[in-house]
């Protein structure tokens, strides 16, 4: 290994001497990082939404006669997109068209008339309008999600403005109290008041009439009861179901530390194969590998100096990364030794992969095209969660990920970070099991395809 | 140095068919021939980057020093660090003192400090050798090492080279330049799809000719020697 020492102190006055590659290594980390904190720390914009209504002022949803509470739309919609007013439909085309804002939403001027009209004989169909610019699907599809969600909300909350209405009304019916009607109190006896007064003037009256009356009183009794059933019912109606979550299993951790993991391992992934499979494939472009293994250094001790590079170059770029983290989301600095370990483990499998790689090929460029190759589906993969896709799939996308270091790093730097989350042990072991597989694959290459 | 029925094979196909040859120190020996002949299959396993399928390669237990025919240089370094680095891994005792040695010998003293990559060819291959040199090898293996140079850069190659043999250095060169085998190499090796056909001085090649193609035999020395070929049915 005494050679090795002295290709490591080359490669790194290689690499100081390439001024771009330089440059991409500590750029791109600093960029990654505050891309990633930029995106966790400010969370998701509001879209822009033209807001134009045209509903008359004060007019009121009427449910049987009586006007309900102001709906309060604007304000309901404004809180959830960052609304832009407009002063007709054509400027709302236009912000639309140029793009200004995501859609417009219009409340045409008869809209409450139709809900209104939805408890008479004559029932119409309430509807706004929305305007959209569906210049990519992408766009479409979020313009769809968020304004079906937006009306399900209104759907709902005039659904239980009306269920709450609705209610109290039975209350009046079943317990009495008053009502106002046109300026004026009026009193309502209420069922329970009237079955009680009939019960008392029950024996004031000729036995010939009480088997009457007691039906009558029991009539009253029966609606009160049932009527008392009724009110949770219309509740329900608003939203008959209802959503339990119960988490049974995956120790999920918390989305911004995920995302720091995503882009710690990403950024660790390209750095370190890159760099290892680049330089392995440097010493046969220079023409000094059979130099080299002509009794300099042997196979064995190049291959442990390139991923000795990986190792070096990746921890101290990831480090920095997740230093740079820090101040957008502060991570726990006690936990920097089980970084350390987890970078280690996960750079050297890492590097022995792209030992692998390097030894196959003659050429950097080649090289590096075929590590983009690998490593960027690979990472895709990793990340496609159980679920997503069908249980044949994804079992086979589980066994070919796990063929390749970059989800036991993710795993493993996942660990080391989120203190709630699950143990790093076996990321860990994954990451020996494969750094010795590719090793043993990076010599089999080396031998296969070294020869003059 | 010495091989002996050396036979190498790619595939179905012999590139060397039971070579047989010995330099002694000072020597200065040509490997000619057409392409494929074999030159530099024969090269590689002198120098152990190949293994001979049979046959044996020895010497008397010196290093022996290898430069191949692209320059096995890192042109992102410098002259000096590239020197520096090999002569570390060479297990040099003062690797600083063998620098200065072969900054002087290739007379590149002055352009230590450069990077390679900015160097002309010539004065890259003459790090290339220097590199080779730097195992203090009893026996110097160049693979066709004037390719690419120009004739003031060869000149000045071949007087390095010589003065090397002159110390006592026994120097193998493959070269696909006829003129300059007859003119360096003391003895010359002719191969031809992978056998040995000749191994001799150029003057005792020309004589061979003569018995057999007399107008080509007083010509340039590559008209008797693609004569000699042609009578042997290459």
């Amino acid at each position: 290994m005494r050679g090795a020492r002295w290709l490591l102190l080359k490669d790194l006055q290689i690499l100081r001497r390439s001024p771009l590659q330089a440059v991409l290594l500590v750029a791109y980390p600093i960029l990654i990082a505050v891309l990633v904190g930029f995106a966790i720390s400010r969370g998701p914009e509001d879209p822009r939404v033209a807001f134009l209504n045209e509903v008359p002022p004060n007019t009121r949803i009427n449910v049987g006669g009586a006007e309900l509470p102001k709906a309060n739309v604007k304000k309901q919609v404004c809180e959830r997109v960052e609304c832009v007013f407009v002063k007709d439909r054509a400027e709302a085309e236009e912000r639309v068209e140029s793009g200004d804002v995501l859609a417009a939403l219009i409340l045409p001027a008869n809209l409450v008339n139709r809900i209104n009209s939805l408890s008479t004989l004559t029932p119409g169909v309430p509807e706004v309008e929305v305007l959209v610019n569906e210049e990519n699907a992408v766009k479409a599809e979020l313009v769809d999600d968020r304004i079906t969600t937006l009306l399900a909300e209104a759907n709902l909350r005039i659904a239980r403005r009306i269920g709450n209405e609705g209610g109290r009304y039975l209350g009046l019916i079943v317990n009495g109290g008053q009502f106002q009607v046109l300026g004026e109190t009026v009193p309502i006896l209420g069922l329970r008041t009237a079955a009680r007064i009939l019960e008392q003037v029950t024996p004031a009256l000729p036995p010939k009439l009480r088997p009457a009356l007691a039906e009558v009183t029991e009539f009253a009794s029966q609606a009160r009861d049932n009527l008392d059933v009724a009110k949770p019912l219309i509740d329900r109606l608003a939203q008959p179901i209802a959503v339990n979550k119960v988490v049974v299993g995956g120790d999920s951790p918390p989305l911004e530390i995920f995302a720091i993991a995503v882009a710690a391992t990403l950024t660790l992934a390209f750095i370190v194969v890159l760099l290892v499979a680049g330089s392995l494939a440097l010493e046969r472009e220079e023409n000094a590998f059979p130099r080299l293994t002509r009794g300099l250094v042997s196979g064995g001790a190049l291959l442990g100096e390139k991923v000795l590079l990986g190792v070096v170059v990746g921890l101290v770029v990831t480090l920095l990364m997740l230093f740079g983290m820090q101040v957008f989301s502060p991570l726990d600095l006690g936990r920097v030794p089980l970084w350390l370990l987890a970078i280690f483990f996960s750079a050297g499998a890492l590097g022995a992969a792209g030992a692998a790689l390097g030894a196959a090929a003659r050429e950097v460029r080649a090289v590096s095209l075929l590590a983009f190759m690998v490593t960027l589906p690979v990472a895709f993969l990793s990340l496609v969660p159980s679920g997503a896709v069908g249980p044949g799939v994804f079992d086979a996308i589980r066994l070919f990920t796990a063929l390749f270091p970059f989800k036991p790093a993710l795993q493993a730097i996942t660990a080391a970070l989120d203190e709630a989350g699950p143990g790093i042990g076996g990321p860990l072991a994954h990451l020996a099991v494969l750094f010795v597989a590719y090793l043993a694959i990076a010599r089999l290459a080396l031998r296969r395809f070294a020869t003059v | 140095m010495r091989a002996t029925g050396v036979v190498k094979r790619f595939g179905e196909r012999e590139a060397l068919k039971g070579v047989s040859f010995e330099a002694g120190a000072g020597e200065l020996v040509a490997i000619i021939g057409p392409n494929g002949a074999g030159k530099t299959t024969l090269l590689s396993i002198l120098a152990g980057i190949a293994k001979p399928d049979a046959g044996e390669v020895g010497g008397d237990g010196g290093a022996v020093g290898w430069v191949p025919q692209q320059a096995a240089l890192y042109r992102r370094l410098t002259v000096e660090e590239n020197l520096l680095l090999f002569a570390r891994l060479e297990g040099h005792e003062d690797p600083r003192a063998s620098v200065e040695e072969m900054l002087e010998l290739t007379g590149l003293r002055e352009r230590r400090g450069e990077i390679v990559a900015r160097l002309s060819g010539g004065n890259q291959q003459r790090i290339n050798i220097a590199i080779g040199l730097l195992s203090q090898p009893a026996v110097l293996l160049l693979d066709e090492p004037s390719v690419g140079l120009d004739p003031r850069q060869r000149a000045r190659l071949w007087e390095f080279v010589s003065s090397l043999a002159g110390g006592g250095t026994t120097v193998i060169f493959s070269t696909h330049d006829i003129q300059e085998a007859e003119r360096y190499g003391g003895r010359v090796l002719v191969l031809a799809d992978g056998e040995s056909l000749f191994d001799g001085s150029a003057e005792e090649l020309r004589e061979a000719v003569r018995s057999e193609a007399p107008e080509s035999a007083d010509r340039d020395f590559e008209t008797a020697f693609v004569a000699y070929l042609q009578h042997r049915g290459h």
